[in-house]
């Protein structure tokens, strides 16, 4: 498998190489520092180098991605995390832990072995370079219509597989929900009577007078945010994009109305129940789409059935419902996971941001 | 008058190289500065300022190299977004610092230790 063709050294692979030692070093950093808040603000900064990385390596949907989830989203739920739990990691005594250092190294050595079978970058007869993914190419444009075939691939060819992530992650919501509660109205019921009309018209007077410039910007920008959402799902067919970043969008553009109106704002217009309907509704588009297919005389998931004459245009239909199942799903369970994290908090203060 | 046009096209590459160059060696300057200035606010004031102008800058030069195309619709829209929201981050994080309590250093600085340079509580 390797030998002939040896990797050029040319200018993209001098700065693939200037990205990977900038995550080898925000690696390490994160390794030695204690500073939780530095920390989460770190591995952000690693998932934007990786997908900065990654549209270098010609992926960008995976870069998308990278992008929506690390740098994204997973930031905030982390700093939502945080507040619930100290902000700095408690203090280990500094000893040697030589089980740990020759696991570390063993595995390391391992791996270290193992690339020496992996193909050279960019072979061209390496095997995903060869066979699999030249068939791919070939067969998405006419058997599904579908110009991206990174989204052909994740809703059609792999449309199990897509199903599974789908799955895992309403079973991850579920999961948070378990162990922080459902976010439901308890904290509104303890709050709504101490307060006179008065004294809340003024709060929220100096909360507006506070944060005027954010609350221009954001009230600007929520829109904006939720049509780029939109457009990244539909556009999914096309180019880089589809349901997961879409979800990831959408829910972003709600978390950002909640960080800056304040938690219970954003529970009046994205209510906790809707959010609890829509990720057990996303799975269930995902999978009716397969039952139909089921009823219509075909396989699970085998859109081609949706429109007999036309059997592309009956994936293009099957991909773009499976897409908004995923959408709904993922949307929802992020916005599940944050307002099971802030709910356990009377609210976000001023001085927590 | 399609003369002074094409004269335009032959140098929208030279203009969009110098909009590039200096945008790059202005997000430059933004970094040392984040490096060398002594507190949070001077260094978050080179941080926010440079990297507006260097992105907004490095932005017109792929604007001015694209052509008039979707593309540079695309990076105009881009552009717009940064202009907005990049003050915005500034001023949230520098707000946030003040609510905290951290201080601005005043008075003229003196040579120090390195680390006391970068020790403040921020």
């Amino acid at each position: 498998m390797n030998g002939e063709f040896l990797t050029p050294i040319d200018a993209f692979t001098v700065i693939d190489l200037i990205f990977m030692s900038m995550l080898v070093v925000v690696g390490i950093a994160i390794v030695r520092l204690k500073d939780l808040f530095a920390v989460v603000m770190l591995s952000g900064v690693y998932s934007l180098v990786s997908a900065a990385w990654f549209v270098s390596l010609d992926a960008v949907d995976v870069a998308f991605t990278e992008a929506a989830v690390g740098a994204g989203i997973s930031t905030v739920l982390m700093l939502g995390a945080m507040l619930l739990t100290a902000r700095q990691a408690a203090p280990t005594k500094p000893a040697r832990h030589w089980v740990a250092l020759i696991v570390v190294c063993a595995t390391g050595a391992a791996l270290l072995y193992a690339t020496v079978d992996m193909p050279s970058f960019g072979d061209p007869l390496s095997a995903p370079n060869a066979y699999i993914g030249l068939e791919y190419l070939k067969r998405t444009g006419p058997e599904t219509g579908v110009p991206n075939v990174v989204s052909a691939v994740l809703a059609s060819y792999r449309g199990y597989d897509t199903f599974g992530e789908t799955t895992v992650i309403l079973t991850a919501g579920l999961g948070v929900v378990l162990i922080l509660g459902l976010g439901g109205p308890a904290i509104k019921r303890k709050k709504a009577p101490a307060k006179t009309k008065a004294a809340k018209a003024n709060q929220s007077k100096i909360l507006g007078a506070h944060h005027v410039v954010l609350r221009v910007i954001s009230k600007l920008m929520i829109p904006v945010i939720i049509i780029y959402g939109a457009y990244v799902q539909f556009h999914g067919d096309f180019g880089p994009g589809g349901g997961f970043q879409a979800g990831l969008i959408i829910a972003s553009a709600i978390i950002l109305y909640a960080l800056i109106y304040g938690i219970d704002a954003a529970k009046e217009a994205v209510p906790p129940s809707l959010v609890r309907l829509g990720a057990a509704l996303g799975v269930l588009i995902y999978g009716g789409v397969g039952v139909i297919n089921l009823l219509l005389g075909g396989n699970f998931l085998e859109y081609n059935i949706l429109n007999p004459t036309h059997p592309a245009h009956g994936q293009e239909l099957g991909i773009m419902f499976v897409e908004i199942g995923v959408l709904v799903t993922v949307a929802s369970v992020m916005l599940i996971i944050f307002y099971g994290f802030t709910s356990r908090q009377p609210d976000i203060k001023d001085k927590d941001w | 008058m399609s003369d002074f046009l094409h004269i335009l096209d032959i140098l929208r590459p030279y203009v969009a190289g110098i909009a590039l160059l200096s945008g790059g060696v202005i997000v430059l300057i933004g970094a040392s500065g984040v490096l060398r200035l002594p507190d949070f606010y001077t260094r978050l004031h080179a941080a926010g300022v440079t990297d507006t102008l260097g992105t907004l800058l490095v932005l017109l030069g792929l604007i001015l190299l694209s052509g008039f195309t979707l593309l540079s619709g695309k990076l105009a829209l881009v552009g717009l977004f940064l202009l907005l929201t990049s003050p915005a981050a500034t001023h949230a994080v520098a707000n946030a610092a003040h609510k905290a309590g951290l201080k601005p250093r005043l008075g003229t600085v003196k040579s120090q230790a390195p680390g006391e340079a970068s020790g403040d509580p921020s």
